[in-house]
């Protein structure tokens, strides 16, 4: 992670302007930066920098996964040895099917897992069959595992800054 | 929530949409009229289909993916233990947050997991207490030490 700077007033404004989505009109750019009090250059050039350095992942559409089609959707969580974890979480991480990978901390003793991989797939078997692809990829270093699966969204409204 | 859990009846142009809007959105003056074009059609079409999907659920969110950490805030995912006779309620509470970004139940002991994302590192300990504090509950932070890969796109 990088250092953080302090957030620039306009491109506060601007979050705050777009963080429950861009217009959906001809000319979206033109109207937030009507809204803000600047020119659409302006707002192009901001969005273009906030994506160069990070700020910004990406400018997309998140899908409802159960939508498409991906009703299985397992948090496969591993107990992984601390010194191997990078090495190892960067491999897991590289896996086609995996969405998001991550070391966490554990909290014993309820909780020994440190390694967490996002599985998204059509059904649970195909869940745990990349399940046990992961499990051969950790080896010996694996000393526990589990998978969570999803049975419900409850929210899914993405970050929301307060005014 | 009325949150669809059924898979959606998606025509082709839907996948296709889907597929080619997840992310790289021009920073151009007509930005739908240019994804329009190389998809085939109208941008009229293109935002139809866009408001449609939107409203139906099948897609939760268009726009920037703001990574809070780059402007000092924080993203954390957190799980709680919640008796099942109290879960919605609980759910109530802990969605009525704006800090909860989102929020999943899972097949555990831990049955919720959410990802609190605020503006500041101090604000995660305070939607933490106030969780606490409202649902008489321990909350379990995880914060990431390390991320290996982020990458969400799904193909439709």
């Amino acid at each position: 992670m990088s250092p953080t700077d302090p957030l620039d007033p306009l491109d506060r404004a601007l979050i705050l302007a777009t963080q429950g989505g861009l217009p959906l009109v001809s000319r979206p750019y033109e109207g937030l930066a009507a809204q803000l009090g600047i020119d659409a250059a302006q707002v192009q050039a901001r969005l273009a920098r906030m994506l160069e350095t990070g700020l910004i992942r990406r400018i997309g559409a998140v899908p409802n996964h159960y939508a498409l089609g991906y009703a299985a959707n397992g948090m496969t969580v591993w107990d992984v040895d601390d010194a191997r974890i990078d090495a190892l979480g960067e491999q897991v991480g590289a896996l086609p099917f995996v969405t998001h990978c991550y070391h966490r901390p554990r909290h014993r003793p309820d909780w020994p897992y440190n390694l967490f991989a996002m599985v998204h797939a059509h059904d649970r078997a195909e869940v745990l069959r990349h399940a046990d692809r992961i499990a051969d990829l950790l080896g010996d270093a694996l000393q526990g595992w589990d998978v969570l699966f999803s049975s419900k969204i409850l929210k899914k409204t993405g970050l929301r800054l307060k005014d | 929530m009325a949150e669809r859990q059924a898979r959606a009846e998606l025509s082709e142009l839907d996948r296709r949409i889907i597929n080619a809007m997840q992310g790289g959105f021009p920073l151009t003056d007509t930005p739908y009229r240019d994804v329009a074009a190389g998809l085939g059609i109208s941008e009229d079409a293109l935002l139809v289909r866009l408001r449609e999907l939107l409203e139906t659920r099948v897609l939760t969110r268009f726009g920037p993916m703001y990574q809070i950490e780059r402007m000092g805030g924080k993203f954390v995912l957190a799980a709680m233990a919640v008796p099942e006779a109290r879960f919605d309620a609980v759910a109530e509470q802990v969605n009525a947050l704006p800090e909860v970004a989102h929020n999943y139940r899972r097949e555990h002991r831990f049955n919720m997991w959410f990802v609190l994302a605020t503006e500041t590192p101090e604000g995660i300990d305070a939607a933490v207490a106030r969780i606490e504090a409202d649902t008489g509950l321990p909350v379990y932070p995880f914060p990431k030490l390390r991320e290996y890969f982020v990458e969400m796109k799904l193909s439709a």
